[in-house]
């Protein structure tokens, strides 16, 4: 089976974000860069299906150069080879932008499967994969948490909405988007990072894509509940809290 | 020039959150046309009288009775050609974001999802949540129609009671061999043992607890406040605490009277499962965490000093 992972390279969660002078977007140059953790998980399960069937796990990744790091992080923990889509530092491709990079691509490669997270933890909008998927004329399945291949197809579990979940099958090739926490996620070996840096990773430049939308500006939340705050020593933090708890909120 | 919102009804009742939807199209300005799609739904679009909404279409085709994204896809988008809204509004459910960012790429347009408010400046304005809420976006569809999904509780769902809305039949055209998946009957897995509804007082930790071996510093919290122990959902997926003590869209849904939202950020998901609480204290320390805007008390600083420093402060109270 050929899977293609499709992964993005997001800031580093818990980041301190700081809007740049215009307020267009974030003031990105103080920023670290990570494996988007939702394409962790699924990076994790195509990768466990390999293990169980055989077959190739390629990695794909749009953005600039500094997504290498990603790929071969990917590569270390046991994906085969890459494909770098490179582009303009500058770009903020949203959902559909990304979909028709990345749609080009996976034609040529021609897989069974693509697996993606179910989001992305910066702009997202969870949509990706679903787009990749009309443009490829691929079926599709969201928040994925279980694959089952049969054949030419393959039986997925997905989850609904309040503890409900149920089976797909659905015919390949399919993009499926995957659910975080499904499994635990491998570390790369010593070995894994050795080996990465002999597999292929192939670099193509894409012309821009139209997108589906237009940011105008970008601010941080303001609080809108009257919550107070309380910060300082633990101790003098906690009885303030206690105290309130009793003889403002009176819920204790 | 007409918005068209996409009501979600399951079992013959409405998701509340369609409403919500409703509600935000009312802000878009332009008349409101509606759809539902399903088999006997007379009582529904009686139930909607009194909403602000001019006609209902109804899409009852029978390949419509289980959904599949492709099939809903198809159906919508010929509604779509026919009435030629200037905005699409969904309620942003799982099912809405299974097959609406597929029906609006057939439109060349992207879903701006998960909208927490609508302005209108120069054109439509979405203001749309980043970074799990800690960043927001005031984002413009770049074409029409803009496809919209509404975040759950951002809107305040609008209210029945007036004069009966007029539907009307949409015929769709669906050739079977479209529907590339074929859907099993939705299942629960295993009876929940664990009924955080009723509690009165809750411990919820999340991420911020690092640690498996951390968590008895919540747990002591909890014994000492006489408290539920719940979680959001990555220490239930870590398995360090049981699904069914998982508070969040996927989990419970609680209203205690106090609800410590420990090492918890607040992302929405976790937040629709708990806003209903009558106090939330939260304990992150994150400045930013958005949490804090759900807060009525909060305290920024490290959680394994203040967790057990409260632990203390109302052991003496006590006694």
């Amino acid at each position: 089976m050929k899977i293609i992972v499709c992964v993005k390279q997001v800031p580093v969660r818990d980041s301190a974000l700081r809007l740049d002078s215009e307020g267009k977007w974030l003031d990105e140059s103080d920023l670290s860069w990570e494996m988007n953790e939702p394409d962790a998980y699924a990076l994790e399960e195509a990768l466990q299906l390999k293990e169980k069937l055989g077959g190739d796990v390629v990695v794909l990744c749009a953005g600039p150069p500094r997504v290498q790091t990603t790929i071969r992080e990917a590569l270390a923990k046991g994906a085969d080879r890459g494909i770098h889509i490179e582009t303009e530092d500058k770009e903020r491709p949203d959902a559909l932008a990304t979909a028709r990079r990345l749609a080009d691509v996976v034609r040529a490669d021609a897989p069974d499967l693509v697996l993606t997270g179910l989001q992305s933890d910066d702009l997202g909008y969870g949509q990706t994969g679903v787009i990749l998927a009309e443009l490829l004329g691929f079926s599709h399945a969201t928040i994925v948490m279980d694959i089952e291949p049969q054949g030419s197809a393959v039986r997925v579990k997905r989850e609904l909405e309040d503890g409900w979940f149920q089976h797909v099958v659905l015919q390949l090739p399919a993009v499926l988007t995957i659910q975080s926490g499904i499994r635990r996620l491998r570390y790369a070996t010593l070995m894994g990072i050795k080996k990465a840096k002999t597999k292929e990773v192939k670099t193509v430049s894409a012309a821009t894509a139209p997108g589906g939308s237009e940011t105008n500006r970008v601010s941080l939340p303001s609080r809108t509940k009257g919550s107070q705050i309380l910060s300082g020593d633990a101790r003098q933090v906690a009885h303030d809290l206690v105290e309130k708890l009793r003889f403002e909120a009176r819920v204790l | 020039m007409s918005t068209l919102v996409v009501l979600e009804q399951r079992g013959a009742k409405w998701s509340r959150i369609s409403f919500e939807a409703l509600a935000a199209a009312t802000q878009i300005g332009d008349p409101i046309e509606a759809v539902v799609i399903g088999r006997d739904v007379t009582g529904l679009v009686e139930e909607a009288a009194g909403h602000p909404v001019q006609k209902i279409f109804v899409l009852s085709d029978e390949r419509l009775a289980e959904y599949t994204p492709d099939a809903y896809t198809i159906s919508l988008e010929q509604l779509i050609k026919a009435r030629s809204p200037k905005s699409v509004v969904f309620p942003h459910t799982y099912q809405v974001r299974d097959y609406a960012p597929k029906l609006a790429a057939r439109f060349g347009q992207v879903l701006l999802s998960d909208v927490v408010n609508v302005k209108k400046e120069d054109g439509l304005v979405f203001v749309r949540q980043l970074f799990q809420g800690k960043l927001n976006a005031e984002v413009k569809a770049a074409g029409e129609p803009a496809f919209v999904s509404i975040q759950s509780g951002a809107f305040r769902a609008t209210e029945p009671g007036g004069n009966k809305v007029p539907a009307e039949d949409f015929p769709v055209t669906i050739d079977p061999a479209q529907i590339r998946s074929k859907p099993e009957a939705p299942f629960r897995e295993g009876a929940r043992s664990v009924d955080l509804s009723a509690a009165e007082l809750i411990v919820a930790v999340g991420r911020g607890i690092k640690e498996k071996e951390n968590l008895r510093i919540v747990e002591e919290l909890a014994e000492v406040l006489g408290a539920e122990l719940a979680a959001s959902r990555p220490i239930c997926d870590n398995g360090w605490l049981p699904m069914e003590r998982q508070v969040g869209s996927s989990g419970q849904t609680v209203t205690p009277k106090v609800y410590f939202a420990v090492g918890i950020s607040g992302a929405i998901q976790h937040l629709v499962g708990m806003k209903g609480s009558k106090t939330v204290v939260a304990i992150n320390k994150d400045e930013n965490a958005p949490i804090f805007e759900t807060a009525d008390y909060g305290v920024v600083g490290d959680l394994f000093e203040v967790v057990p420093a409260l632990v203390q402060e109302i052991r003496k109270e006590k006694v």
